[in-house]
């Protein structure tokens, strides 16, 4: 780990819904090239700490700031212009476009040209569009209306259109969710092969705890909007405070029914 | 001051009436998502039902009777219309189902003529409000009076409907959440059905209602549907208080502009709406509502641009069309030239809905300011014919960067309100502002000069720029620029997370769409001699629509077929009938409901569906292993 600069620090995050606080005075900090996973039940506050991030939500108060740089309250597309890539929950492409051209439109973002209107979009990038989806595995499917993918797919997809601006930093928001176990670990074991080697540093929430331990650096414990926890896979592991929101507290006595539960 | 009091009481009358329309409009809106265009026509049809009822029923009884069994009537109307029409798009994209009821609109507007004739009927006046109330030397009338009464009365009795009654606690539930409530066992169809019953009803009503105090006329669906839609966006779609505190707020601006801006009133309620879209884009009680669904059904070709084969087969069609002059005579070169203008229109609004994703129902306002541009520079700055037509259209560009900017903060039916009411801002300052625009009987005399004025000359001219405006779309679409309004077409989410600015995108799409519409108004002017405001009005803006959705709105080449298939139809209809809006709205429900993928979709998913998908790639599983 790099000293210096964090690529990512949050510092006292806080966002309320009427009464409802869903994220309470969140701090953490990720380095270049680190894999660091950010769980918790649901409604812990997981989502609206991602959106913060990238900008499509505003927080209440804190500070947010990406290689040094103060992006709090930004719009996503300029946090996007400092090389932050985003995949979504659910996933969000363009449907009526073909494979290739779903990475087009990120270059041309990128490259910004998105007021030409002379040049035809078929010659544009297309190299570093299929570069790109060879690097996620989808070499053969340029050419593919988007609309007919399959899910798993799609966030493959996702994942070469967050690539297209060379990130520093990656947010992926439940990259695995609604793919099958198989297609999970893949896609986990790719981007962290892409993370590691190019620098780049990935913020994930998930919900799949396989998934988690076997690629996380380091993990975030969120509960109720407050971060109870975090350290390295082992650490977390070990803490009972986690351990009881996982499990339940009543396991926590009755080391049998653990045992039993876990076999 | 009695006098602003008295003002002000004629404003708050006449908001009763728009209340009732608007929040049937809103209930409808709220439960089956389809903005119901032909709410003006019911409105109509209550104004026409209770006036031939209270004629032939005496006494107070016979004319409250008269009233109420009005709506009653055509709420039956609208039970039927549900059932047979709009129970088949409900699952269809929200311009299908706005074009298909203002189909509807279109066909009750010669059914009142054929039936009560086409001259301003005046009713009865209502017994026991017959009268006039003396307020410091001012009279209002006492119906008005009730009629003030009446309106936070109905809002109260909707109120405990909605809280209080098991229909309306299901209807709240469906509001919220439709398919939830069809899971809990609630016959959906029969709810829609006595919703849309429901606000059929309210807005009879408010058109019985007005019987007493204007006249019933066979284009009051029209004025009053802009007026409700100019109250639903600023009041927010759903909300029944937001219908009854913007029908307040407007009715009492038009009450109060006439003392301000006596010829162009509407102005003052245009700029409050205006400020209400840049502060509260959903309308002042209205929620923000959740991304626009995608359309279920919706077959996804992927566009690409012309092969060399097509671009050939383009240019010897072109080359034919050119031919014309060789084989017809001056009438088919006039409708030749007519047909070119209109493939000029028709593709500058294809490049705005089916690119941009945003159906404009005001396309029009464009088209006339480029006319109207035309002639002002022609007759008034008596400018060469080709500086008018470079400059004339930049009218509709002005246009454009003025309303697009507000426009394009919506989207969806809000953005087909919207654009609509601009559209009749529009159309409304070529109308009053006789002094300027000469008003309803436009400004005659704009011919061309010499080299274009014989019929095969102004027939290549308009062809001539019909191919280059429709080439230079082409282009666009496949540019850059083109994918990048597609991409905010197809997901506004991922397109703000790669950086694109939508908003600046969706704007300068906007002002190319008005730009080009100009251009076709500018040549239209010279066609036809003459500007009028119906160049600007809404069957014109309608028209543009069914012709890019015959073409087919999911294809590139849809707006050029189109054009000419329902320009040479309407020409023809003309021609052959006096019923030319009732057949013209039987085509349009027809096409949306038989044929919703239009002339070139149908051809486009054919052919298709015949090559074969290509194959999975064997590269995936070694890039996977590889990852491994």
């Amino acid at each position: 780990m790099s000293l210096g600069v964090a690529l990512l620090s949050v510092e006292g995050l806080t966002k309320s819904y009427g009464g409802i606080h869903a994220v309470r005075g969140v701090s953490f900090m990720l380095q270049a090239g680190e894999i660091l996973a950010l769980i918790g039940p649901n409604g812990a506050g997981k989502s609206t700490c991602f959106d913060m991030l990238n900008g499509q939500n505003v927080p209440d108060s804190g500070r947010i700031s990406v290689m040094g740089e103060n992006t709090t309250g930004r719009k996503p597309r300029e946090v996007w212009r400092l090389g932050v890539g985003r995949t979504f929950q659910i996933t969000a492409t363009y449907p009526t476009m073909t494979v290739r051209e779903n990475i087009q439109v990120a270059l041309v973002s990128y490259h910004r040209r998105l007021f030409d209107v002379w040049s035809p979009m078929a010659s544009i990038e297309r190299g570093e569009a299929d570069r790109l989806l060879d690097l996620v595995g989808m070499a053969g499917y340029a050419e593919r209306p988007c609309g007919e993918l399959a899910y798993g797919d799609l966030k493959r997809l996702e994942l070469a259109i967050a690539l297209a601006n060379h990130p520093k930093l990656l947010l992926m928001d439940e990259p695995t969710a609604g793919m099958a176990p198989r297609e999970r670990v893949e896609l986990m074991r790719l981007t962290a092969k892409i993370a590691r080697e190019q620098s780049i540093g990935v913020l994930f929430t998930e919900h799949d705890m396989d998934v988690v331990f076997e690629h996380a650096d380091r993990i975030l414990v969120l509960n109720r909007g407050t971060l109870i926890a975090q350290g390295s896979p082992a650490e977390v592991r070990g803490n009972r405070e986690v351990q009881a929101i996982y499990l339940g507290e009543g396991l926590l006595y009755d080391s049998r029914h653990r045992e039993g539960a876990s076999a | 001051m009695a006098f602003y009091i008295v003002q002000f009481l004629t404003g708050l009358a006449s908001a009763a009436s728009l209340f009732l329309v608007a929040s049937g409009l809103s209930i409808i809106f709220g439960v089956t998502r389809i903005v119901n265009f032909a709410h003006g026509a019911f409105y109509m049809l209550g104004a026409y039902v209770a006036f031939t009822l209270t004629e032939h029923w005496s006494g107070a009884l016979g004319f409250w009777g008269g009233i109420v069994a009005a709506a009653l009537v055509v709420a039956a109307v609208g039970v039927i219309v549900e059932i047979l029409l709009l129970r088949r798009i409900y699952h269809a994209p929200e311009l299908f189902q706005l074009l298909a009821t203002f189909g509807l609109t279109l066909m009750v507007e010669d059914l009142v003529v054929l039936i009560w004739g086409p001259d301003d009927l005046l009713g009865r006046r209502a017994p026991g409000f017959k009268g006039a109330v003396d307020f410091f030397g001012q009279n209002i009338p006492s119906y008005d009076l009730f009629l003030i009464v009446l309106g936070p009365v109905v809002l109260g009795a909707l109120w405990l409907l909605f809280q209080r009654t098991r229909w309306g606690i299901l209807v709240r539930a469906a509001t919220q959440d439709r398919d939830m409530v069809a899971a809990l066992g609630v016959n959906q169809k029969w709810l829609f059905t006595s919703v849309f019953a429901v606000g059929v009803f309210l807005a009879a009503l408010g058109g019985a209602l007005q019987i007493p105090r204007d006249a019933v006329h066979h284009a009051m669906d029209l004025r009053i549907i802009v007026e409700v839609f100019v109250v639903v966006v600023i009041g927010g779609l759903g909300s029944i208080l937001g219908a009854f505190v913007a029908a307040v707020l407007v009715s009492e601006l038009n009450a109060f502009g006439i003392l301000i801006f006596p010829t162009i009133s509407l102005i003052l309620v245009f700029l409050v709406m205006a400020v209400v879209l840049v502060v509260r884009p959903w309308g002042l009680f209205g929620k923000k509502e959740a991304p626009v669904r995608r359309t279920p059904g919706l077959t996804v070709i992927p566009w690409r641009a012309l092969t060399s084969l097509e671009r050939l087969a383009a240019l010897v069609a072109l080359a034919l069309a050119a031919m014309l002059p060789f084989v017809g005579g001056n009438y088919a070169l006039t409708v030749g030239a007519e047909i070119a203008i209109f493939v000029i229109f028709a593709a500058s609004l294809h490049f705005l809905m089916a690119v941009g994703g945003l159906a404009s129902f005001g396309h029009a306002a464009y088209f006339g300011l480029g006319a109207y541009g035309v002639a002002f520079l022609a007759k008034l700055a008596g400018l060469p014919m080709i500086a008018c037509l470079l400059l004339g259209p930049l009218l509709g560009t002005l246009g454009a960067l003025v309303f697009g900017a507000f426009a394009v903060q919506l989207s969806g039916v809000y953005f087909a309100m919207l654009t609509l009411a601009f559209a009749q801002i529009v159309w409304s300052i070529a109308f009053q502002w006789v002094a300027v625009t000469g008003g309803d009987n436009g400004i005659l005399g704009v011919w061309p000069e010499k080299w274009a004025a014989s019929p095969s000359h102004f027939y290549w001219l308009s062809l001539g720029v019909a191919a280059l405006v429709v080439s230079a779309l082409r282009l666009i679409t496949f540019s850059p620029f083109g994918y990048a309004l597609r991409a905010m077409r197809d997901s506004p989410l991922r397109s703000e997370a790669i950086g694109i600015n939508g908003k600046l995108i969706q704007w300068t799409a906007f002002v190319v769409a008005g730009s080009t519409a100009g251009i076709g108004g500018a040549l239209f002017a010279y066609l036809k001699g003459s500007v009028f405001p119906d160049n600007m009005g809404i069957s014109l803006s309608v028209d543009a629509l069914v012709m890019v959705l015959l073409g087919g709105v999911e294809t590139v080449a849809g707006p050029i077929f189109g054009a000419i298939v329902y320009k040479a139809l309407n020409i023809w209809l003309v021609s052959q009938t006096d019923l030319s809006k009732l057949v013209l709205g039987i085509f349009i429900v027809l096409v949306v409901v038989v044929f919703p993928k239009g002339i070139v979709g149908m051809f486009e998913s054919i052919t298709y569906r015949r090559r074969a998908a290509p194959p999975k790639s064997p590269v995936l599983a070694a890039k996977m292993e590889g990852a491994q």
